[in-house]
């Protein structure tokens, strides 16, 4: 499994920025919000949108390369209001070294892609934003998009815009804040963003089950998340750390809760068989869920990773009918079996199979990318939608055309 | 209040617009009576009144959305209204437009224990969907004050929140999916009972947009396990710093109770006076919940008593009993009461960071001397949601004009510090106006760039949101 912070593993399938375009690209990097604006502004042509370059996901897209990275910082901190600002280039972990020293985290616990993807670079917190990142707590404490309080930004036609602010509860005017978590620098370059920070808890456990099938443990996950227990992440995987199927409930919060959940959730998943035991050592908790956060499993690979989102008892059926197509697959379920992460052979299209939900191409070749579209079809009426979004964001159509599809 | 002209054109065409409302709903359903249309001339900002045109009271999606392709056709604008009990006027008509009423609408379509959601019509009020869903022991986790009257539609269209969001989320956090008719007529479903749609987050900015999209008639709503129990403890203190400081420490210490509620001294006295709850006599007062089996509340509770204990609280009330508990609620909630029995009130629902608490409530105390009305304060302090209630006389020639003039220079002031002009009621038409204070024309622009999208005609939910001098040239194109 690779570190956090560690290099790229050695023996990746796939290069390191596999760009079918590179070398024909410059990168700038502006250190203000203004010399940003008057770069977009005066573009006459495509540009590629990059924050530290650790994800390197959507549709291959051709241009000169705007980096965020000068635009770095935590300007505002106030741990006793859990709000936090940072320019859009701020290193991920310059923002988790900030918080930790309070005692404090980022609620959505965002994956590191370099370990799935074979990139190198330093994961920025703009970046995190314009993915909507959100890891194994996004069931409990909702995604990027919901620790997100506001965001500046500059649209495609070079003006600096700003939504929402620093504070938790804000409905004033539209939430634009949204809409550009998730819009993968298609609508605007992050250049700010304010976020709602968490106490880190003083305790956490892992109640760990071994042996189910991928039906039984959807079941058993259903129980806890469906439970009075305040459940922060419920996985699955067919074939764990040791080959062998393991299911994982994390539960956080004061020591003399974590150990009353953990007993009161040993009773009640009992019923589904398999073998029921509690990790309470921190460091194995976050090992273990740093491995599913960061999709250990499929590092290294071979073949293209999907991420499907569905209603949670639906994922397996999903697994169950590309296991009729295909051999091998590598199976993930995260978010109580609502998130699968499917690894299949380089070029497979997993929508073949119908499913009520949503799948993202997260890895495979620039070449794929070109033909099999990385998000999710839209039907034609929200389709029309985001391309009437885009035309007023974006009107020239320069911030990473084409990007999402 | 300053409202457009009505559309003469459509006011002129009235009887042709009933005759084709009627062709495509129930007789019963179209009101066109002028004396009948009274009952929907405002909501619960009830100083602004006008009649509307028609109502319209549809019972399915498949009306709604007959209704919007007639009023598109007709060019009519069309005001959606959930339950009517918006603070803001979030769906106060105009002369000239369309009531879209969901009232009829109050279906549970689903229920899904093992995927933890609910999908129903929008016109259900907020506490009956937990209503559908107690019985498994399950709740929805958004829980406006108004939530035995206020329907989910308007909770969409405000993003509204309410006590516990502290821990749960606003109604946003809590929304996965909706079915939405467009001002066009179009029947369009965005999200569902998975998580985090692949493209635009649509259902984000729908989410909060005051009904100017589209008009939202069916929900997919995460539900919740109820916790094990629930337990308030309630602390007086001599200053607002203090009792700022306590709300500070306690979020800092990694104890996230799932309400901290702050009421100030007029605030207080006038709940006394009223409910007599038993209540200190003091500057400040908390009110701190914390979840939990009785094990684990009485472990919260340690920690949150010896933080309160550091900063010499002049009470410190712990509840043993349900009768307890709902004692030391029994004040809190019936403040908005209390005040309104001593004189009509407006309520402001301006947000500041946290750390500003102790400046902003003096700021209030010398404005309140400045324009000689009192003001009692009543709020969510652990997000910094404040509801300064302004005491008037409605019956003084000046004084409404004056208590408005008071509550603009609040949020006003909430702005300067950091925060914004309103947390869960939305802007309406109450904070149309003030909008200029937190948002440059170009943000402004952007915003309305959004509706140009969905609503190109500006039909929607008129003369909301946006000061009407920033709309005007969209407004005007649009006829």
């Amino acid at each position: 499994m690779t570190g956090r912070e560690g290099p790229a593993p050695l023996g990746s399938p796939l290069p390191i920025h596999p760009g079918i375009f590179e070398g024909q690209e410059k990168m700038m990097t502006p250190t203000t919000e203004a010399g940003l604006a008057d770069l977009v502004a005066h573009a006459r042509d495509p540009l590629r949108i990059q924050g530290g370059g650790t994800r390197d996901i959507g549709a291959p897209v051709q241009g000169d390369v705007v980096s965020t990275t000068g635009l770095s910082g935590v300007s505002l901190y106030e741990p006793g209001a859990l709000t936090l600002v940072a320019g859009a280039g701020t290193p991920l972990a310059e923002i988790e070294a900030t918080l930790a020293a309070e005692g404090q985290r980022l609620a959505f616990e965002p994956m590191d892609h370099r370990g799935l993807l074979g990139t190198s670079g330093t994961s920025t917190i703009g970046g995190v934003v314009a993915g909507n990142i959100s890891g194994p707590r996004r069931i409990q404490a909702g995604a990027c998009r919901d620790s997100l309080l506001g965001v500046r930004f500059v649209d495609g036609a070079g003006r600096v815009l700003k939504n929402g602010g620093r504070v938790m509860k804000n409905v004033t005017g539209y939430d634009l804040v949204k809409l550009m978590a998730g819009s993968w620098g298609t609508l605007g370059v992050l250049t700010e963003v304010s976020l709602k920070v968490q106490a880190l808890p003083e305790a956490v456990g892992c109640v760990l089950i071994n042996g189910l099938s991928d039906k039984d443990a959807v079941a058993a996950m259903s129980a806890a998340l469906g439970s009075p227990f305040d459940v922060s992440g419920a996985a699955h995987t067919p074939s764990g750390v040791d080959g062998h199927p393991v299911t994982m409930i994390r539960i956080e919060g004061l020591e003399a809760s974590v150990a009353y959940r953990a007993a009161k959730l040993t009773g009640a998943l009992a019923r589904f068989g398999g073998e029921v035991s509690v990790e309470r050592d921190a460091n194995k908790v976050a090992a273990g869920w740093a491995w599913v956060r960061d999709v250990a499993l499929m590092q290294g690979g071979v073949g293209d990773v999907w991420r499907i989102s569905v209603k949670p008892s639906d994922g397996q059926k999903v697994i169950e009918k590309l296991r009729a197509l295909y051999a091998d697959l590598g199976v993930l379920y995260d978010w109580g079996g609502g998130l699968v992460w499917v690894q299949v052979p380089e070029g497979t299209d997993v929508r073949s199979v119908s499913f009520d939900g949503h799948a993202t191409l997260i890895r495979s070749s620039h070449e794929t990318r070109v033909f099999l579209p990385v998000f999710h079809p839209e039907p034609a009426s929200l389709a029309a939608l985001s391309r009437g979004l885009r035309a007023k964001f974006d009107p020239r159509g320069i911030l990473n055309p084409g990007l999402m599809g | 209040m300053d409202m457009p002209t009505p559309n003469p054109e459509v006011l002129a065409k009235k009887a042709r617009i009933v005759a084709r409302l009627k062709e495509v709903l129930p007789v019963d359903a179209v009101i066109s009576d002028e004396v009948e249309v009274r009952a929907y001339e405002c909501d619960a900002l009830t100083a602004y009144r006008c009649p509307p045109l028609a109502a319209v009271l549809p019972a399915s999606t498949e009306e709604v959305a007959a209704v919007l392709k007639v009023c598109h056709a007709e060019n009519v604008p069309v005001v959606p209204r959930g339950a009517g009990t918006s603070l803001a006027g979030g769906s106060m008509p105009t002369a000239d437009s369309i009531i879209l009423g969901v009232a009829r609408m109050t279906e549970v379509l689903e229920t899904d224990y093992e995927n933890r959601f609910i999908r129903v019509q929008t016109g259900r009020t907020n506490l009956s969907v937990s209503g559908a869903v107690e019985e498994e022991g399950f709740f929805y986790a958004p829980d406006p004050s108004s939530q035995l009257a206020c329907a989910i539609a308007g909770n969409i269209a405000m993003n509204s929140g309410g006590a516990h969001c502290l821990k749960y989320g606003v109604t946003t956090n809590n929304l996965m999916g909706v079915t939405m008719v467009t001002m066009e007529g179009e029947v369009i479903d965005i999200g569902g009972a998975y998580l985090d749609a692949g493209g635009l987050d649509l259902l984000g900015v729908i989410c909060g947009s005051e009904g100017q999209l589209g008009v939202v008639t069916e929900a997919t709503l995460r539900i919740l396990h109820k916790p094990e129990g629930a337990r308030p403890v309630l602390m007086g203190f001599d200053r607002n710093e203090v009792a700022g400081q306590c709300v500070s420490d306690i979020i800092k210490a990694g104890i996230l109770p799932v309400a901290i509620e702050f009421m100030d001294r007029p605030c207080i006295r006038a709940t006394e006076a009223f409910a007599g709850a038993g209540y200190p006599d003091c500057e400040a007062l908390l009110i701190v919940e914390v979840e939990g089996s009785d094990e684990e509340i009485d472990a919260q509770l340690e920690r949150i008593l010896a933080i309160a204990r550091a900063h010499s609280p002049v009470e410190l009330r712990e509840s043993t009993s349900a009768d307890e508990s709902a004692r030391i609620w029994l004040g809190r909630k019936s403040a908005f009461g209390a005040m309104g029995q001593i004189n009509d009130y407006m309520c402001l629902d301006g947000t500041i960071p946290v750390s500003q608490l102790p400046y902003v409530l003096r700021r209030i105390g010398e404005l309140s001397k400045d324009y000689g009305l009192d003001v009692g304060n009543v709020f969510h302090a652990g997000d910094g949601n404040m509801h300064p209630l302004i005491l008037f006389d409605a019956n003084k020639p000046g004084d409404l004009e004056k208590c408005e003039a008071f509550g603009a220079d609040i949020l006003r002031l909430c702005v300067e510090v950091g925060g914004c002009l309103t947390g869960e009621h939305g802007v309406g038409i109450e904070k149309r106006d003030l909008m200029v204070d937190q948002y440059l024309p170009e943000d402004l622009d952007i915003q309305m760039a959004v509706k140009d999208v969905f609503d190109p005609k500006w039909l929607l939910n008129p003369a909301k949101v946006f000061p009407l001098a920033s709309s005007e040239a969209r407004r005007m194109a649009a006829e």
